[in-house]
């Protein structure tokens, strides 16, 4: 999370900018395409899919309601196995965890897979301040890494960048020879992974899902870094959400199919990787060592309220950031957070608290367009009015005086719950428009009006009204 | 057949003739339509931008206007939506007002959808001899699941040539408050609309919503382009 000097995660600073860059714009528009229609072709070839979506929501729910002995169950299983859970009521815990058990082993360099969690809990900094170097080995991450950037996707972290932008980059940053060739691209970037890979003595990895039942963690990736991330060096971290266990191995089939279709319209990935605890005897590869560190950071709080707690549904597909409009047009960075697009617009606030990202849950039209896609049933906007609703709340309860807006609500709210002073209100309006806007609408020169007109002609309100006109019908029809 | 129209705040006082035009569709058919002059407003406005203490003032107004309405029509996919969704939720689980509102979310319907599946009327006779395309209005098409009606009344139009615009169904970028709150992404959007319009053609755009519509004209007008905006109801009464 991003916050400014008054300590608050703020959207508008960032809007304007993003929009007037032409080289995000054009790489927004491109890549979000590319990337909507593969996911309509991987959805519309799944003739269940809508049941399929109905059947996870029902796991899940049933799941946070039991989270606890889900979450036991998971304990249980990895510790059966050889493996060490640790339990992190916040970020600082699961950092403080990471940095003490590298300190221990003397680790002064480690390989790291995609994980949003530890963007979440910000582990890459808090590693950088012991003089631990991270290395991002996801090619994604790699990219923004390298450029000093914060993941601009939930799933596609460099979706922001076009391949010109990354050659250059990487003549710049990494030597190599000024070229748009993406097997050199890529090859580039492998070399040097591969070093790491072999050298690291820690790896760490986010998980998908973890599965109560049989304990196991299941990592879902295309380049098979986070493959290596895991099996190469001797200690194996993997940072887990508390609301990614889910009950069965016979779930993980539903949702499996669900995440990679909405993520990156694949069928599968490239690479499932199912973990059960370390190396064990006789195995020839492995960690030594296994630890599942499950991070709570605010979640528990969201399980009081059943509505919101559907935001713990949420499987990290990023398909609601493809289709979102604002999320097209200004980008992931805009939204200052590790979660951006809609989920980061009820997740931020919610993992923060209100006060602090006041303007996520307004930066949405309500269009809904997410909550049509998400693979996992999250009704988007519904949770978007509850958070403006708590928004407006603390801003309006805390305020010595009452704000302008709130004002005007209460004004309205009157004159709308009475049919005479509708009336009266009419006639006023008709008033202020002669006055300020000679019948070419409320050219009022104060938000909203103000900021509607910047670019946009008001409507005139109409010399008579409906009610007026009714009044006459005969004259009417 | 008795319907109440609910005709919305915006119609009533910038758009009246998309009132009319509703009623004189609705009667063409035999309906007997019945505007009742205490109505205001849904309460939308404060429950989309987090007042709700406002919006349950508002909807418990709605509400004793409209609680004894046969059928309520609105030519409106947002309001429709509010009314059905939203209302009953303002008000605690199991009170007297909550169960009011969910029957009358039950009789509530948005004008295309009263005409197609209550009416069972496709052509209301209309004719409009101009190149049309139409914006799913996002209420209507995801909140209520409307997306055929608005299309097959319009298909029946005489003499029109309907044009599907590219990404009919993404949103035009008003929003209510987002319109002025983020008013830079809002008219970004517009203009990605605008563009669509244009690109295939259209020299009206019809919609059911005059929100959206309004958003549109907004930025059309400033921006000097020959696009002109009319109401799904306006079109239809071109008989
Ligand atoms: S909210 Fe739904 S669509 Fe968005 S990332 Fe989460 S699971 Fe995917």
């Amino acid at each position: 999370m991003r916050k400014n000097q008054a300590g608050m995660i703020k959207i508008s600073p960032h809007t304007g900018p993003a929009l007037a860059n032409a080289t995000l714009q054009a790489n927004l528009k491109n890549t979000v395409g590319k990337v909507l229609h593969v996911h309509q072709l991987a959805v519309s070839e799944v003739a269940n899919w809508q049941e399929l979506r109905c059947h996870a929501e029902q796991v899940k729910a049933h799941t946070l309601a039991r989270l606890h002995f889900y979450l036991q169950e998971l304990e249980k299983q990895i510790k059966g196995q050889g493996g060490k859970v640790v339990w992190a009521d916040n970020a600082q815990d699961a950092l403080d965890f990471v940095v003490e058990l590298a300190h221990q082993r003397e680790i002064r360099r480690l390989v790291k897979s995609k994980s949003m969690l530890s963007e979440e809990i910000g582990l890459n900094e808090a590693l950088e301040r012991e003089r631990i170097e991270t290395v991002e080995t996801d090619l994604g991450e790699f990219i923004v890494q390298l450029a000093g950037e914060p993941p601009f996707h939930i799933t596609a972290p460099a979706l922001h960048k076009s391949r010109r932008e990354i050659a250059q980059l990487f003549s710049q940053k990494l030597g190599m020879e000024p070229s748009e060739d993406v097997q050199q691209i890529t090859a580039t970037a492998r070399t040097l992974l591969r070093e790491h890979f072999l050298a690291a003595r820690l790896g760490i990895t986010g998980a998908n899902f973890a599965v109560a039942e049989t304990g196991t963690i299941v990592v879902v990736e295309n380049e098979g870094n986070a493959r290596l991330c895991l099996s190469v060096p001797e200690t194996h971290v993997v940072l887990v959400g508390i609301e990614k266990v889910i009950p069965r191995m016979a779930d993980l089939a539903v949702f499996l199919k669900l995440l990679t279709r909405s993520a990156t319209g694949q069928r599968i990935t490239s690479y499932v990787n199912l973990i059960n605890a370390g190396r064990r005897e006789r195995e020839a590869d492995g960690p030594h060592e296994f630890y599942v560190v499950l991070v709570d950071n605010g979640r528990s709080r969201l399980l009081v309220d059943p509505v919101m707690r559907q935001t713990l549904h949420c499987i990290r597909c990023g398909a609601c950031l493809n289709v979102c409009p604002v999320y097209q047009k200004i980008g992931g960075h805009a939204y200052q957070s590790a979660y951006p697009g809609p989920i980061g617009a009820i997740l931020t606030p919610q993992l923060t608290s209100i006060e602090s990202a006041p303007e996520h849950p307004f930066a949405s039209s309500l269009c809904g367009a997410c909550a049509e896609v998400c693979p996992v049933r999250i009704p988007i906007p519904h949770i978007l009015l509850r958070l403006r609703a708590q928004a407006q709340r603390a801003k309006n309860g805390k305020a010595a005086r009452v704000p302008a807006e709130k004002w005007a609500f209460q004004l309205w709210a009157w004159s709308m719950s009475s049919p005479t002073r509708y009336s009266r209100m009419e006639a006023l309006l008709r008033f202020l428009q002669k006055l300020f806007g000679r019948d070419q609408g409320l050219r009022l020169p104060f938000p909203p009006f103000s900021q509607w007109l910047r670019r946009r002609e008001l409507p005139a309100l109409a010399p008579q009204s409906f009610r007026q006109i009714y009044r006459n019908r005969k004259v009417m029809l | 057949m008795k319907v109440s129209l609910f005709v919305t705040c915006l119609v009533d006082q910038f758009f009246p003739s998309v009132g009319t035009s509703a009623i004189r569709v609705l009667e063409k058919f035999g309906v007997h339509v019945d505007f009742d002059p205490r109505q205001t407003c849904c309460g939308q406005p404060a429950s989309n931008s987090g007042y709700s203490d406002e919006a349950r003032q508002v909807g418990a107004h709605y509400l004793e206007v409209f609680q004894d309405s046969e059928y309520v029509v609105v030519p409106s996919g947002s309001c429709c939506t509010m009314v059905r969704r939203y209302l009953p939720e303002l008000f605690t689980e199991e009170s007297p007002e909550a169960r009011k509102a969910r029957e009358l979310a039950a009789r509530t319907f948005e004008l295309s959808e009263f005409l197609i599946s209550v009416l069972k009327v496709s052509d209301t006779g209309a004719r409009f001899p101009e190149i049309v395309t139409y914006h799913d209005s996002c209420h209507l098409l995801r909140e209520l699941g409307i997306y055929e009606p608005p299309r097959r009344l319009i298909r029946s139009v005489r003499d029109i040539d309907f044009r599907e615009m590219a990404n009919s169904t993404r949103c035009c970028g008003f929003g209510g408050t987002f319109s002025v709150k983020f008013e830079d992404v809002s008219v970004a959007l517009a203009e990605d609309k605008v563009r669509a319009i244009q690109d295939c053609g259209a020299r009206f755009v019809v919609a059911t919503d005059v929100s959206c519509l309004m958003h549109l004209d907004g930025l059309m007008r400033r921006n000097h382009i020959p696009v002109k905006t009319i109401h799904l109801a306006e079109l239809l009464a071109k008989f």
